[in-house]
């Protein structure tokens, strides 16, 4: 038979309360005494994201955040770092250089973030760059493709870096696929149709300096610039018509570009002329644009193939089953700067302190679906993105969008990366 | 700045002629539809709309979204017109017709808090990323050549469609009992309410007429622009400039300047590529020193 058996209730008595009391003093002390990151070991490091989120250009800062955001799920899905999650603050300038200033102190000031991830345009890149030079505050730039913004010495700033496309690598790349193409088919009357503004002026002048250099019969018969954000283009298309050049190069961008497509295709100017378009390649342009034309060279941008990896198509299956946009450029280059910002914590041990951050991140290479080779690097000289994925792909009309990736050997790309900081003092 | 020698190896083509006249119709068509019922509103209730590019917009969003359902363009811009209307129907009696003959910032504040409203409404249900609508299946066709130069055949229906639209109008405001309603009440409220005419009413129809004037300008539109919130925007500075021109209260003044405007655009894109936005405004100013009313505008200026 199965006795049961009932424990007496005690009361606690005075010792228990005792040592309890003298346990809980001690772990107190103890942790009290430990190095401040890891006092701070339940809260979260927060990344602070000042971007654009309206206006015309507010599908880019989407797709940044969602990528950012995506990687960070990632992180503390697999534990965070040293036990503490990240967590991204976003904040919408408006591509304002102002308002971005404003909340890049903002965000360090009163939000409390440990790392400033700069998601803005160029206009508004400058401005952080200098709050930052100014807060003594880690950040990666992560879309300003200004080739200055990291070339020219007086931006450089010790704890500050970029993560993402350099104009001067884009032109070099673009200049060589062109000049290969041009020769082959015996081009040489160029016209040129960019958004009128310093990046269009910018981009479209380095585009064709490099064409020339490497296909020196090129001549520029005609240029034209719309306004940006132009809606109509009848004006520039008849004005390309009528120059009736063999080649068009165009930087437009974003809507600008898919209207441009559309009421080009009316004239069939594609039909007439080969085409280069530098910003061409991404999901959100590719599949807004109705009247797809095929045979048009496509700068890389950001494309699932491209390369052509399992762990590209991997990232690209994750970032959209957690985002409501497509990918762009934009979302890869914010991608790769959560990572190089996790593995610089990783070699911090969690510490976020801005000069230990920039010590592990200056010359760190990090394995990256987005690399030539599988990494990506933040070259120690200059604190900027390389060898990631440049060239130039040509248009079909259904699904990828784009084929026949030529890829630019980096070695080719930093030979005249060096003799374009010569020419421009930048060292 | 000047290139004269394009301008003049341009003018000596008939190819680059034909081009360049035809993209200045184009571009004129579009701006005179939508000034044409900012010349309209004015003209009979003597208020600026200033939001009258959010109407070019909703109409544009309209045509878009009818399109992919239904796959019928003709339908597409029926729905962008009707819908452009009925919004400016309620805009009239909801909101702007409690500021008529207030001081004119109280009408600006008022029209632009509207366009803020229904940018961030767009943004909402439409999302902030820009949309295209394609080409229609029965446009697409390869240009017609005439002279060397190239003509798409939806440019020539879009050309069609306005000039059609643009004469309706006139027939609208000169010749029809409405018309002559409307233009009496203009005049004197009063009068025409006291013979039981409800002069509210008819207020409300011509504007809902004018908004959906730039409603149909915004489905014409919306094949080969792309849709962004805030696209009304840059059509209506564009469209004050020809209703200035072309005279407050003028149809055919706005028909006139739209066409001037629209040539100025693709001639100056060929012979001063980098002054064309300057040479629209030099022109507004020369008119506005030389012919204060506008080129067809009648009365004095208010």
């Amino acid at each position: 038979m199965k006795k049961s058996y009932t424990r007496p209730r005690r009361g606690i008595d005075r010792r228990t309360v005792l040592k309890g009391a003298a346990a809980a003093a001690a772990v107190t002390t103890g942790i009290t005494g430990f190095p401040a990151y890891l006092k701070a070991a339940n809260t979260p490091i927060k990344i602070g994201v000042p971007t654009i989120l309206s206006g015309r250009v507010a599908i880019l800062g989407e797709s940044s955040v969602a990528a950012i955001k995506n990687e960070i799920r990632k992180i503390n899905e697999a534990g965070g770092i040293e036990g503490r999650t990240l967590e991204a603050v976003v904040r919408d300038s408006r591509g304002k250089p102002d308002e971005a200033a404003r909340m890049t102190r903002d965000l360090v000031n009163n939000e409390g973030c440990d790392i400033i991830l700069d998601a803005e345009a160029s206009g508004a890149s400058f401005a952080v760059n200098e709050v930052v030079r100014d807060m003594k505050q880690f950040c990666i730039h992560t879309n300003s493709e200004t080739s200055s913004l990291t070339a020219d010495p007086k931006n450089q700033v010790d704890w500050v870096f970029r993560s993402c496309r350099q104009g001067i690598h884009d032109a070099v790349g673009g200049g060589l696929v062109a000049a290969k193409v041009v020769k082959e088919k015996g081009l040489k009357k160029w016209a040129t149709i960019s958004p009128d503004y310093a990046y269009g002026r910018a981009n479209t002048e380095e585009f064709m300096e490099y064409v020339k250099l490497f296909a020196p019969e090129t001549e520029v018969i005609t240029e034209t610039w719309p306004k940006l954000f132009q809606p109509d283009y009848t004006e520039n298309v008849t004005a390309l018509l009528n120059a009736q050049p063999e080649v068009v190069y165009s930087c437009l961008w974003g809507g600008d570009l898919v209207a441009f497509f559309d009421q080009a295709s009316l004239y069939g100017l594609f039909d007439q002329f080969t085409a280069f378009a530098v910003n061409l390649g991404d999901y959100p342009v590719l599949t807004a644009i109705k009247s797809r034309p095929a045979g048009v060279y496509s700068g890389s941008r950001y494309h699932k193939d491209i390369p052509d990896t399992a762990e590209n198509e991997a990232w690209y299956e994750s970032f959209m089953a957690n985002s409501n946009v497509l990918p762009t450029n934009w979302s890869w280059q914010n991608a790769a700067a959560v990572n190089f910002v996790v593995e610089a914590l990783k070699k911090t041990g969690g510490d976020t302190d801005s000069m230990k951050l920039a010590e592990a991140t200056s010359g760190l290479t990090i394995d990256s679906p987005f690399g030539v080779d599988g990494t990506l690097t933040i070259r120690e000289d200059d604190h900027t993105l390389v060898n990631y994925m440049v060239g130039y792909s040509k248009t079909i009309v259904d699904e990828p969008y784009v084929v026949d990736f030529d890829q630019t050997a980096w070695s080719e790309i930093y030979k005249h990366e060096a003799e374009w900081k010569k020419r421009n003092g930048y060292m | 700045m000047f290139d004269f020698d394009a301008l003049a190896a341009c003018m000596s083509t008939s190819a680059c002629l034909v081009n360049q006249a035809t993209s200045g119709l184009i571009i004129g068509m579009l701006l005179f539809l939508v000034a044409s019922g900012v010349t309209l509103i004015f003209g009979v209730l003597h208020v600026i709309n200033f939001a009258h590019g959010s109407f070019y917009m909703i109409g544009a969003y309209f045509a878009y979204t009818t399109y992919h359902i239904t796959g019928n363009y003709f339908l597409a811009a029926l729905v962008g017109a009707v819908g452009a209307g009925i919004c400016g129907i309620l805009f009239e009696r909801l909101i702007i017709s409690r500021v008529y003959g207030q001081n004119l910032l109280m009408q600006l504040l008022v029209c632009y808090a509207f366009i803020l409203i229904v940018d961030d409404l767009v943004k909402i249900i439409w999302g902030a990323e820009y949309l295209a609508m394609g080409i229609p299946a029965e446009f697409r066709l390869p240009p017609l050549r005439f002279a060397g130069g190239f003509v798409p055949p939806f440019y020539l229906f879009l050309v069609a469609v306005s000039v059609f639209i643009g004469i309706g109008s006139l027939l609208l405001v000169t010749k029809t009992r409405f018309g002559k309603i409307v233009r009496a009440a203009a005049l004197n409220a009063p009068m025409v309410s006291a013979l039981g005419i409800r002069v509210n009413v008819y207020f409300a129809l011509l504007f809902g007429f004018g908004c959906a004037l730039a409603g149909v300008a915004g489905a014409l539109a919306a094949p080969v622009r792309s849709l962004t919130p805030g696209m009304g925007l840059g059509i209506l500075v564009e469209s004050f400039i020809v209703t200035v021109i072309g005279g407050m209260g003028s149809i055919p003044g706005a028909f006139l300047a739209a066409i001037i405007l629209g040539l100025t655009r693709s001639i100056g894109s060929v012979g001063f590529p980098l002054f064309v936005d300057g040479a629209m405004f030099m022109i507004m100013a020369l008119v506005l020193i030389f012919r204060p009313t506008g080129l067809l505008g009648q009365g004095a200026v208010r």
